[in-house]
């Protein structure tokens, strides 16, 4: 007879994190979704998975330059971030929306904090699914940015994106905390300042353990998925057995994909590579291995862009997760 | 691995410190067994004198992975599978990358079966440095006939030298292509519950690795593999059967799981390589593109999680390369480091006309960089930077590539633009371009910003090289 035993070191939940408020919680969203609350690595039989893994679809306050892949997809949406965040959630299957506030950067447009926040205004009138508050990565910028988008989305249980030790991370968990939205707790590859941000989010800014999401950074497939997989997997590991300050449900940054050139560039640059074949399906799949793997790895939310990446990626992640 | 730390393997060795081994001490080779970068006949000592043949040959024992390494195929491309030791990558690396084989049928034309041959042996994309390519060819029985197949691996013979499966649940078909192709050593797929007396005959007669296929059956799969462990045939492939879709993909996925757990937990009985078959993705999509599709998710849940060696259909180029990358990214070795020297050096032939291209001496950059301007038969000069193994943009964010920084490298290689170059122009990635007035102060040279991908240098450089005016 065939007999293995189920992990015995595995004895300490993820947190459960809930992103989204419906009425009854004093929000407007028609559902909520929560994340984490695994007791085994993903979809391995030790214990149930008690949540699936979510997908939430980018949309941009500006029109941004993107694969022409990706593009042609949201050609007609591209100057209204309401109509896009429509699109992505009634026609893409989006679980949630991410508004990236990107023309606040001062080498963008400088957009005023305060006109961007109505940009978010406008999103969540549009849809009623949780929604994701990014800025532009600017991090002088941004803890404004996020405050003020956090003000205007008060009581709506946002994910503000992103706290990380490069930027004042203080502010940002003020933003969450004050208005009751979860942080995005990001570091760059590192376990370690992972360990440390998330520290410092619960001990210094007081965020409470179930307003916490990790991004500890997606590298594209090619482009040092080695790093951010094992990266992943080392963290819901150390998670599973106990290390309390790395117990928190992950993202990724599977857009990042779309940066590696097999899944953009029209044809291999190199004369002795095989043909590339044609870029339209290349791109998509790019996306989905890059995420597939990272939810192998423990990921829970996953940040995408491609229509048909979204709808893969969530029918095997769904089919193994029963 | 039956023992972990290097004090355990270091009761084997001669202890004299003769250094053959390249290592100053037999401790510091101890601790390279344990990690598995040496390997016990590395101690010549131990090799060549008679009275430490014993100890050899346990500590060789001791050593030996957990799960048993099989070879399929003879010569240079002959395949390795198997041979792990860890459940997870970080814990150590895994061995052996997942062999991927690709099928043809014993039905196809003449010109079809040439074609899709010529593919799976040709197919290449360059990759830090080398060239990522496909291992195997599967070749199925759709005839049901015994010469039929044995013909079809024939001329299959004739046209790869790449290790085969031979496909097919009919001793007499097995046995018919075993005649003609025994001597390359395939693997047989498969010995099932009705047929396994006859194959594992087979299997021992011809002495070939077999696949032993239990669809969804963990317990005969183990009393399959300790009958043939008994009767002395070792070089097993164990096949759980791979579902598509649905319920029993999750099924499938748990019996990889479930497999290797036990054996790397140290159940000898299942403790050889796993087999997938991501075709049967082919049986639930009609479409060609959602069935490659799907053949490739697949692939990759069970790339990632533990099939050692897989059978697919799909050949297109959108497939192949994410198979290929997703099965490189989970074997890489994350031990070893990701840098190249630093330095200045010549692609193919450079004068002092040629174009200086300055980027970063992580391996992924670096490579890319290079291959992209040698596989375009341009001559230059790279200066690699020594970045800590970091690529441009985070270095730049970081600081790690600065004026400074390519100024220290033009000194240490002695390579003065001034006297070596007839442009005193250095070429920066595009992704650094706020470096330029600093580098301008620094190295004293006139600085081009180049584009953000270095897959358009070749383009740019015709349009902006040699810069005018001297
Ligand atoms: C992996 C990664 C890391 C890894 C780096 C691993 C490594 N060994 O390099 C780690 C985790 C360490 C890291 C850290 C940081 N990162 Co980082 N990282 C990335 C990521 C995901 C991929 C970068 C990559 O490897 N690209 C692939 C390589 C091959 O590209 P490349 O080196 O640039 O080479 C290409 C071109 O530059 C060009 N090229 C190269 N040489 C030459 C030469 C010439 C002449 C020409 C013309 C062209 C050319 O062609 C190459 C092929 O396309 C990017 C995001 C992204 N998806 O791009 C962020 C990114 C680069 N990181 C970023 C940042 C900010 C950081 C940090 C500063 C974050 C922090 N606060 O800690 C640190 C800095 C760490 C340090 N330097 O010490 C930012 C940079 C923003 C900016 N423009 O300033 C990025 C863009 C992410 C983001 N959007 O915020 N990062
Ligand atoms: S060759 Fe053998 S005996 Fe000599 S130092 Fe190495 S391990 Fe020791």
């Amino acid at each position: 007879k065939f007999d293995v035993a189920r992990s015995s070191e595995w004895n300490t939940p993820i947190q459960e994190v809930t992103l989204g408020a419906t009425s009854a919680d004093g929000g407007s969203r028609g559902h909520t979704i929560t994340l984490g609350g695994e007791k085994a690595m993903p979809f391995y039989f030790d214990a149930e998975m008690p949540n699936r893994n979510y997908v939430t679809m980018d949309v941009f306050d500006m029109p941004i330059s993107m694969a022409k892949s990706v593009k042609s997809n949201y050609e007609d949406v591209m100057g209204d971030p309401a109509e896009w965040a429509k699109k992505v959630v009634n026609e893409y299957n989006a679980d949630m929306v991410t508004i990236h506030l990107i023309s606040t950067d001062p080498l963008i447009n400088d957009t005023p904090a305060k006109e961007a926040a109505k940009v978010v205004e406008d999103v969540l009138q549009a849809v009623d699914v949780p929604i994701v508050i990014g800025g532009s990565g600017n991090p002088q910028k941004d803890p404004e940015v996020l405050e003020k988008a956090a003000e205007v989305a008060e009581g709506e249980r946002a994910l503000l994106a992103s706290a990380s030790l490069n930027l004042d991370y203080e502010r940002v968990a003020k933003a969450a905390t004050d208005y009751g939205h979860a942080v995005l707790s990001w570091t760059q590859l590192e376990i370690n300042a992972q360990k440390e941000l998330n520290r410092k989010l619960m001990k210094q800014c007081n965020v409470p353990r179930d307003s916490i999401v990790m991004d500890p950074t997606t590298a594209a497939l090619g482009y040092g998925l080695d790093y951010a997989y094992s990266n992943m997997e080392r963290i819901r590991l150390s998670a599973l057995m106990g290390d309390d300050e790395l117990n928190f449900p992950m993202s990724s940054g599977t857009t990042n994909a779309w940066g590696a050139r097999e899944s953009w560039m029209k044809e291999s640059p190199l004369k002795e590579d095989s043909d590339w074949g044609p870029r339209e399906y290349r791109g998509p799949i790019w996306e989905i291995v890059t995420g597939l793997s990272l939810a192998l790895a423990g990921n829970d939310m996953f940040m995408m862009m491609h229509p048909t990446s979204v709808q893969v990626l969530k029918e095997i992640t769904q089919t193994l997760y029963g | 691995m039956k023992i972990n730390s290097p004090l355990d393997a270091y009761k084997y060795l001669p202890g004299t410190n003769c250094g053959r081994c390249g290592e100053d001490t037999c401790m510091a080779f101890a601790s390279h067994l344990i990690d598995r970068s040496k390997s016990a006949e590395d101690c010549l000592p131990m090799v060549e004198e008679d009275k430490y043949a014993k100890k050899l040959e346990e500590l060789e024992k001791l050593l030996a992975p957990e799960i048993r390494e099989v070879t399929i195929g003879t010569g240079e491309k002959s395949v390795s599978i198997g041979g792990d030791d860890v459940l997870f990558r970080h814990k150590l690396t895994f061995f052996n990358k997942t062999a991927y084989a690709y099928d043809v049928t014993d039905t196809m034309d003449e010109k079809e079966l040439e074609e899709r041959i010529n593919t799976i042996q040709t197919f290449k994309k360059f990759y830090v440095g080398e060239f990522l390519t496909l291992d195997m060819v599967a070749v199925r029985c759709v005839s049901g006939k015994p010469e039929t197949f044995a013909s079809t691996v024939k001329k299959v013979i004739g046209l790869t030298e790449l290790p085969l499966v031979l496909c097919s649940f009919d001793p007499a078909v097995l046995k018919a292509a075993l005649e003609v192709a025994a001597d390359k050593k395939p693997l047989m797929y498969a010995a099932n519950q009705e047929n396994w007396k006859e194959v594992a005959g087979l299997a021992k007669e011809y002495e070939v690795p077999v696949t032993l296929f239990a669809p969804n059956d963990l317990d005969l799969l183990k009393s399959m593999a300790k009958t043939f462990a008994e009767m002395g045939i070792e070089d097993l492939v164990l096949d759980p059967g791979t579902f598509p879709t649905g319920k029993e993909l999750k099924t499938t996925f748990e019996n990889f799981l479930k497999i290797r757990r036990a054996g790397i937990d140290g159940d000898g009985e299942v403790a050889y390589p796993i087999m997938a078959v991501p075709l049967t993705a082919w049986m639930a999509y009609d479409d060609d593109v959602s069935a490659s599709y799907w053949e490739t998710v697949v692939a990759s849940v069970l790339t990632v999680k533990y099939g050692d060696i897989m059978i697919m259909h799909s050949i297109e180029p959108y497939a192949l390369l994410p198979e290929m990358h997703l099965r490189d990214t989970i074997y890489t070795d994350p031990r070893k480091p990701v840098t190249v020297d630093p330095g200045v050096w010549e692609v193919g032939s450079p004068t002092a006309d040629s174009p200086i291209i300055v980027t970063t001496n992580f391996a992924l950059t670096y490579y890319t960089v290079e291959s992209d301007i040698s596989s375009n038969k341009i001559d230059c000069y790279i200066v690699v930077a020594d970045t800590e193994g970091i690529g441009v943009e985070a270095a730049v964010a970081g600081g790690q590539l600065t004026a400074d920084k390519i100024k220290k490298t033009l000194e240490n290689a002695k390579f003065d633009l001034k006297e070596k170059t007839n442009y005193n122009t250095v070429i920066l990635p595009g992704l650094s371009a706020r470096l330029q007035g600093d580098v301008e102060d620094k190295v004293g040279s006139r600085v081009l910003i180049g584009p953000a991908d270095s897959g358009r240098l070749p383009g740019w450089l015709e349009k902006n090289w040699p810069p005018q005016n001297k």
